[in-house]
């Protein structure tokens, strides 16, 4: 990763020229998806035609519950097989790519239902992430003198991060002794290690207490300034409104608008989506059916 | 009844032949199962390999005893591909399913009418194939240490059984503690997140397969050298189960939980046999006879191995506040 920085400005200077509709052209996407389905049964859990990641930005993807956001976040990280689709990350065809090639690429994403290594010490999670340690291979892994000393730069690394996450006092107990929103952390913190190109998260800030939320704001957008792209999924309009350059709103697994926080919001299709328009539509419908059966 | 006989008996079984095959194949099992959450039910397959390999290149094949280790640590590593290609993908308890059939399969295989020309089919191999093993004894007599007593040839096969325990449980402790065992560690737990983070998940399965069928195929090595003969009918599923409980009873993701199951449980087997024998032939007991000792005495193992999992669910050496964290 180069050490080109972001300014905020800029990234919301871009946006300016960006067509406010779904799946409008970005200038400079860093993921670029085409024609994504996903079916469960009989049920399109995603059904995106087209969607462009904007380079640098911190994105929002927002929806109702059941939308299809998770399941479009395993789709793009290979965690799950799409039934239609490409998509790309740098211009790079990523659609049959394994979980792990990707990572390794510099795409890292976070889940939704935690997963934290229980019986592993939030140290041992943290230095998970790290890349480059020989010592992850059979034979190197034999002889400490080849690995130790990257190991102590891991450490150090892992206990900055977990330090920016209220996590370093914990480090030596089990991952599996935290709580809910402890794990959200400690799973961001070691995805984090991985130094990402990209980094999507699934609901970060669920279960995060008020105050905390506010000082990882302020990471997230740290993260974006040292050149991150950050696409997360969340239910906490106050956090989209807050950091977000650019909302992505999904329902029932199409993308149905696009646009800057502020304005997103005030869509009549959004609202409709997270109100319900399916009642909507059916009474109105079912109104006018009704009138012209009066006036025949 | 002689409890001074008894204890001698207990005590020589315990760091005894058998106790070392089991403590190697223990260790196998720990570290794919103790460390990596795979659950091999077949690793008496990885003692068939090691096993008939010796026994048939030397006397099948005319090779000598040196190319025949060669030839069983090389169809070990073979045997771990076939079993984790189609399965390492899979859910776990695939790869349980497949491992205990396997153990069977080639256990019937090796014991086949069809190809008894090389595995001797229902009487497997005998013959002096180790001979060139036991050319290298030192000892000029069996050795005793206290009451333990070895003949020559036990106290040579004991002597390298021992050795290589020790190597294997370096050889764990060394892995367990680096960034690699971390990532096994870390598979067990939950392989999605180990993916997520970039790392090859099914490639560090299969090493963990194949590391943990090696000391399978030393277990085996052993057991053949010892007896100078191999028998299909000795490598039953039980053998795996065996095997399975005394990493329990030790421990299982402890280093030293094979070493420690492994002699606590050849220790208690041989004891309570020879306690029921003495107390029978004596006429205590007057309801059983001595035919009986045997399957009694693993009811009296069951029996205690059902209060150390309600009790000391761990094992030995293992952690309770660890196992209350993990779902299993
Ligand atoms: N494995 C599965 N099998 C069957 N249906 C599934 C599966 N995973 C998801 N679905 C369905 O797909 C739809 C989209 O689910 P998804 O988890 O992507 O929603 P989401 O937008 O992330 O919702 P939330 O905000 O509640 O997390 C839902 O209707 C869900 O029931
Ligand atoms: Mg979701």
């Amino acid at each position: 990763m180069d050490a080109k920085t972001f300014d905020i400005d800029e990234v919301q200077n871009i946006f300016k020229n960006v067509e406010q509709k779904p799946g409008s052209k970005k200038p400079d996407p860093i993921i670029l998806a085409k024609k994504v389905v996903r079916k469960f049964g009989g049920l399109t859990a995603v059904d995106v035609d087209h969607l462009e990641i904007q380079r640098g930005s911190i994105t929002a993807l927002i929806g109702p519950n059941g939308a299809g956001k998770s399941t479009f976040f395993n789709l793009l990280t290979s965690f799950d097989q799409a039934d239609g689709g490409k998509w790309f990350f740098n211009k790079e065809d990523i659609t049959k790519i394994s979980p792990n090639k990707l990572a390794q690429k510099g795409l890292v994403r976070t889940f939704q239902l935690t997963k934290a290594l229980s019986r592993l010490s939030v140290l041992d999670n943290a230095r998970l992430g790290a890349k480059n340690q020989i010592g992850e291979s059979l034979f190197a892994a034999l002889f400490k003198p080849l690995w130790i000393k990257r190991e102590l730069e891991v450490t150090k690394q892992a206990e900055d991060t977990l330090a920016q996450f209220n996590l370093l006092e914990k480090k030596s107990d089990f991952a599996g002794s935290l709580s809910g929103g402890q794990r959200k952390l400690l799973e961001m913190a070691r995805a984090l290690m991985l130094k990402p190109e990209m980094i999507m998260l699934d609901e970060p800030m669920a279960g995060v207490n008020p105050a905390l939320k506010q000082s990882l704001l302020g990471h997230i957008k740290n993260i974006r300034k040292k050149g991150t792209t950050v696409l997360f999924v969340e239910h906490d309009m106050d956090m989209v409104h807050d950091i977000s350059d650019w909302v992505i709103v999904m329902a029932q697994g199409k993308i149905i608008a696009e646009g800057p926080p502020s304005l997103v919001m005030k869509n009549s299709d959004v609202i409709d989506a997270y109100l319900g328009s399916h009642h909507k539509t059916f009474l109105t419908e079912d109104g006018k059916s009704l009138a012209t059966d009066e006036t025949q | 009844m002689d409890i001074v006989f008894v204890l001698e008996q207990a005590l020589t079984q315990s760091i005894g032949i058998q106790a070392i095959i089991y403590c190697l194949a223990a260790a196998g099992l720990n570290i794919q199962f103790g460390y990596t959450g795979l659950l091999n039910f077949g690793q008496v397959a990885f003692m068939i390999v090691g096993g008939y390999s010796i026994a048939a290149t030397v006397l099948s094949f005319g090779g000598s005893f040196w190319t025949a280790l060669v030839v069983g640590i090389i169809s070990s590593l073979i045997l771990s591909l076939i079993l984790g290609l189609p399965t390492l993908r899979l859910r776990a308890d695939y790869l349980a399913i497949v491992t205990i059939a396997t153990s069977e399969i080639l256990r019937l295989v090796v014991r086949s009418v069809a190809l008894r020309e090389w595995f001797g089919g229902v009487n497997g191999l005998n013959g002096k194939f180790a001979a060139q093993f036991y050319a290298l004894n030192p000892y000029q007599s069996g050795i005793g240490i206290g009451p333990i007593n070895f003949s020559q040839n036990d106290s040579w096969v004991v002597t390298i059984g021992w050795i290589l325990v020790a190597i294997v449980i370096l050889i764990t402790f060394l892995l367990t503690r680096s960034p690699w065992g971390r990532i096994l560690k870390g598979i067990r737990e939950d392989e999605e997140a180990i993916r997520s983070l970039g790392k090859s998940v099914y490639w560090y399965k299969m090493q963990a397969l194949m590391l943990g069928g090696v000391m399978g195929t030393l277990a085996g090595f052993i057991f053949a050298i010892a007896s100078q003969s191999v028998q299909p009918d000795s490598y039953v599923p039980d053998v795996t189960f065996f095997a399975y409980t005394i990493l329990l009873l030790g421990g299982a993701a402890r280093v030293f939980g094979p070493v420690v199951g492994s002699i606590i449980f050849w220790f208690l087997l041989v004891f309570i046999g020879q306690t029921l024998d003495q107390t029978i032939s004596a006429g205590y007991i007057p309801f059983l006879t001595s035919t009986q000792v045997g399957p009694i005495r693993f009811i009296f193992v069951g029996i205690g191995l059902m209060c150390l999992i309600i009790f000391r669910p761990q094992g030995i050496f293992g952690d309770r506040k660890e196992l209350a964290l993990g779902g299993r």
